[in-house]
C-alpha cells in the first residue's frame, strides 16, 4: 500500500495547446463540409417532392398519351417518357456495361504493359472528359442522318457515355483485389480466365455494381444527346428500334421551359418519376450484390 | 557450393521428434532435381547457381536470413515466379524427370501436382465449404455427393473439421489466423497435389497454432512430399528430414553491378546442418551468432 500511494499517476489526457486546437479546427470543418453538402442535396428531395409528388398518380405514370403543354397535368400522362427511358437506358446498359467490364478486365489482368492496354486506358480517360452533347452529335452524325430518329441512337448515345465510365470503375475495383488471393488460385491449377471469373470478379463485384449503377443512373438524367438522337414524340412508341422515342429526361426540358402551369407540372412529376426509378435501381442492385457479398467478412 | 555435403548416409537419424532415416537418394524418390538453377529479377540476380535434390514423404526445409532467396527457390519448384513478369530462370528443375522449364509445360499443369500454402493466411471470399471445394471443381469436378466427401476428408487432415463442420456455409474470412491457415491447407490438399510447397506458413502464428500446423505437417508427410521455407530454426529441426541453408553473398567488388545474390550453402540431412555444419556460414548461422 505505502509503494503505491508513494506512485504518481500518469497524465494520459490530450495535451493541450496547437495540436488540440488542429484538431478541434479539422473536426469543425468536416462537419461543415458535411453539412454543406447535404444542404443542396436536402433541397433538391424536398423541391422535387414538393413540386412533383401532386403529380404523381397511375394514371400519370401509365397514360400512353403525353398531352399538349397547355392541358393541366391531370391529363393524360408521360407513360411514353417512363417507357422510352427504361428501354433506352436499359438498352445502352446491355451494351455498356458487358463491353466494359470486359474492357476494364482486360486492362487490368490481361493487358498488363501492352501497349493496347495503355491505349484503351487512355481513351477511356479521354471519353470521360467529353461533354454529353458531343456524343449525341457523334451518334447523329454517324447514325441518325443514314437510319434516322429511334431509340436505338439514343440507347448508343447513352452507351458512349456510359462506356468509359465503366471501364474505368471496373478497372479500379480490379485493381484493390489483393495479389495474394490470384495466387491462391494459380497454386491451384487454376487457368488466368479461371482465376478471373472465379475469384477475381466475384470479390470485386460490389464494386463493378457500384460503377455501373452511376453509369447508368447518369445516363438515364441525360437530355443533350437524347435531343439529337431520339428526337420525340407525344405517344407510345415501344419500338425501340425505329421512329422517333421520348424519355423522362427531354419530357422535363420541354416542359419546363414552357409557360403553363400544367406543363411545370408535369415536368416536376416527371423528375420525381426519374429519381424514384434510379432510387429503386440502386436498391435492387444493392440486394443482389448483398447476396453474392455475403462472404465478404 | 558444398556439394559433398548432400552425402547423407541411410544409419543418420532424423532428429527429435521423428525417428524415420531419410529417404535413400534413389532417383526413384526423387522429386525435384534442380540443376544450376539462377533466378533473376530484371537485371537483379536473385539467386545464383543452386542445385539440389528432394527426396519423395520427405518433408525439406529451406532456411537463411532474409533476402538470401529461398521463397524466390521455393516459388520457381511450381512455376509461380511466372506470375512475376521480370521474373526469369536460368538453368532447369526437373521433377520427376520432366523439365519444369520446357517450352511446351503448362503451369496450371504443375501446379495442379504441386500446391503451394503461402505466407499470410489467404482464404477465398466465400464459404468455409466452397474454399475447399474450389480446387476440385475447377478441375471438373461437379458432384455433390464426391465434393462433400473431399471436403471433409481434406478439413480432416487439415485438423480443422471439428471446429467448422457445424458452419460450412460461414464465410472462410471468419476463422481465426491459425484456423484459416489451416483451411489454406485443406483447400491445397483438397485437389490431392503430389508435393505441397510452404512458404513460412506459420508466420503469421502463434506458438499454439503453429505446433498444430507442425503436427499436421507430420500427419500427412506419408502420403505428401513437402517443402518449407521458414526463418524459425526450432521449426526446421522439429519438422524437417532435410534442411538447405541459403545465404547472401556479397559482391564486395568496386562498380559491379549485381552486388548481392542468394545462395545454397549446404544441404543435408537437418541433423548433420544443425549438429554438425560443415560450412563456417552455416554453423554461425544455426548457433546464432549471425542472421
Amino acid at each position: 500500500m505505502a509503494i503505491a500511494s508513494e506512485q504518481q499517476t500518469v497524465d494520459l489526457r490530450e495535451p493541450s495547446g496547437w495540436r488540440r486546437t488542429k484538431n478541434q479546427i479539422a473536426t469543425v470543418g468536416m462537419w461543415i463540409a458535411f453539412v454543406v453538402m447535404l444542404v443542396p442535396l436536402g433541397f433538391v428531395l424536398v423541391t422535387v417532392i414538393g413540386k412533383g409528388a401532386s403529380a404523381i398518380t397511375w394514371q400519370f405514370l401509365t397514360n400512353s398519351n403525353i398531352p399538349i403543354n397547355v392541358l393541366p397535368v391531370n391529363y393524360g400522362g408521360v407513360g411514353p417518357a417512363v417507357i422510352g427511358t427504361l428501354e433506352i437506358t436499359g438498352f445502352a446498359a446491355l451494351m455498356a456495361i458487358p463491353l466494359g467490364v470486359l474492357g476494364g478486365v482486360y486492362i487490368n489482368e490481361y493487358g498488363g504493359n501492352h501497349v493496347l492496354a495503355r491505349i484503351i486506358n487512355f481513351f477511356a480517360d479521354v471519353m470521360t472528359g467529353v461533354p454529353s452533347i458531343i456524343m449525341g452529335l457523334f451518334i447523329y452524325t454517324i447514325w441518325v442522318l443514314h437510319f434516322g430518329y429511334s431509340g436505338l441512337a439514343g440507347a448508343f448515345a447513352l452507351g458512349c457515355l456510359m462506356l468509359p465510365i465503366v471501364i474505368r470503375s471496373t478497372y479500379e475495383m480490379l485493381r484493390l483485389v489483393p495479389d495474394s488471393l490470384r495466387e491462391a488460385s494459380y497454386a491451384l491449377g487454376a487457368t488466368k480466365a479461371r482465376v478471373t471469373v472465379t475469384v477475381v470478379l466475384p470479390a470485386a463485384l460490389g464494386g463493378i455494381v457500384s460503377g455501373a449503377l452511376l453509369a447508368v443512373a447518369r445516363a438515364a438524367g441525360e437530355t443533350a444527346p437524347l435531343i439529337f438522337t431520339i428526337l420525340t414524340t407525344q405517344s407510345l412508341n415501344s419500338n425501340l428500334f425505329s421512329g422517333a422515342n421520348t424519355a423522362l429526361s427531354t419530357l422535363i426540358f420541354q416542359n419546363a421551359t414552357q409557360p403553363y402551369t400544367g406543363a411545370q407540372a408535369r415536368a416536376w412529376g416527371s423528375a420525381l418519376t426519374l429519381i424514384a426509378i434510379a432510387f429503386i435501381l440502386m436498391i435492387v442492385a444493392r440486394l443482389v450484390t448483398a447476396r453474392f457479398a455475403r462472404y465478404d467478412h | 557450393m558444398e556439394q559433398q555435403d548432400q552425402q547423407v548416409t541411410a544409419k543418420l537419424q532424423v532428429p527429435q521428434t521423428t525417428t524415420a532415416p531419410v529417404t535413400p537418394e534413389t532417383e526413384a524418390n526423387k522429386v525435384f532435381d534442380a540443376k544450376n538453377l539462377s533466378i533473376y529479377y530484371g537485371s537483379f540476380r536473385a539467386v545464383t547457381d543452386v542445385s539440389l535434390s528432394i527426396y519423395q514423404n520427405e518433408i525439406t526445409a529451406f532456411i537463411g536470413p532474409s533476402g538470401c532467396g529461398k521463397t524466390t527457390v521455393l516459388r520457381t519448384l511450381n512455376r509461380m515466379n511466372d506470375l512475376i513478369p521480370s521474373a526469369r530462370v536460368d538453368g532447369d528443375v526437373h521433377y520427376r524427370g520432366a523439365s519444369l522449364y520446357h517450352k511446351d509445360v503448362s503451369p496450371t499443369a504443375v501446379r495442379r501436382r504441386i500446391g503451394m500454402v503461402f505466407q499470410k493466411p489467404n482464404p477465398f471470399p466465400k464459404s468455409i465449404y466452397e474454399n475447399v471445394a474450389y480446387g476440385p471443381r475447377i478441375n471438373g469436378l461437379r458432384k455433390k455427393g464426391h465434393l462433400d466427401e473431399i471436403v471433409e476428408r481434406s478439413l480432416r487432415q487439415a485438423a480443422l473439421w471439428d471446429e467448422v463442420k457445424d458452419r460450412l456455409n460461414k464465410s472462410g474470412l471468419g476463422l481465426s489466423g491459425g484456423q484459416a491457415q489451416r483451411l489454406c491447407i485443406a483447400r491445397t490438399l483438397a485437389v490431392e497435389p503430389d508435393v505441397v510447397l510452404m512458404d513460412e506458413p506459420c508466420s503469421a502464428l502463434d506458438p499454439i497454432a503453429t505446433g498444430r500446423i507442425e503436427d499436421l505437417m507430420h500427419e500427412i508427410k506419408s502420403q505428401y512430399t513437402i517443402v518449407i521455407v521458414t526463418h524459425n530454426m526450432q521449426q526446421a529441426t522439429r519438422v524437417s528430414d532435410r534442411t538447405a541453408f541459403f545465404s547472401v553473398l556479397r559482391n564486395e567488388k568496386p562498380g559491379a553491378s549485381d552486388t548481392r545474390t542468394g545462395v545454397l550453402v549446404e544441404y543435408g540431412a537437418t541433423q548433420q546442418i544443425f549438429e554438425d555444419p560443415h560450412d563456417s556460414r552455416t554453423q554461425a548461422y544455426v548457433t546464432g551468432r549471425i542472421g
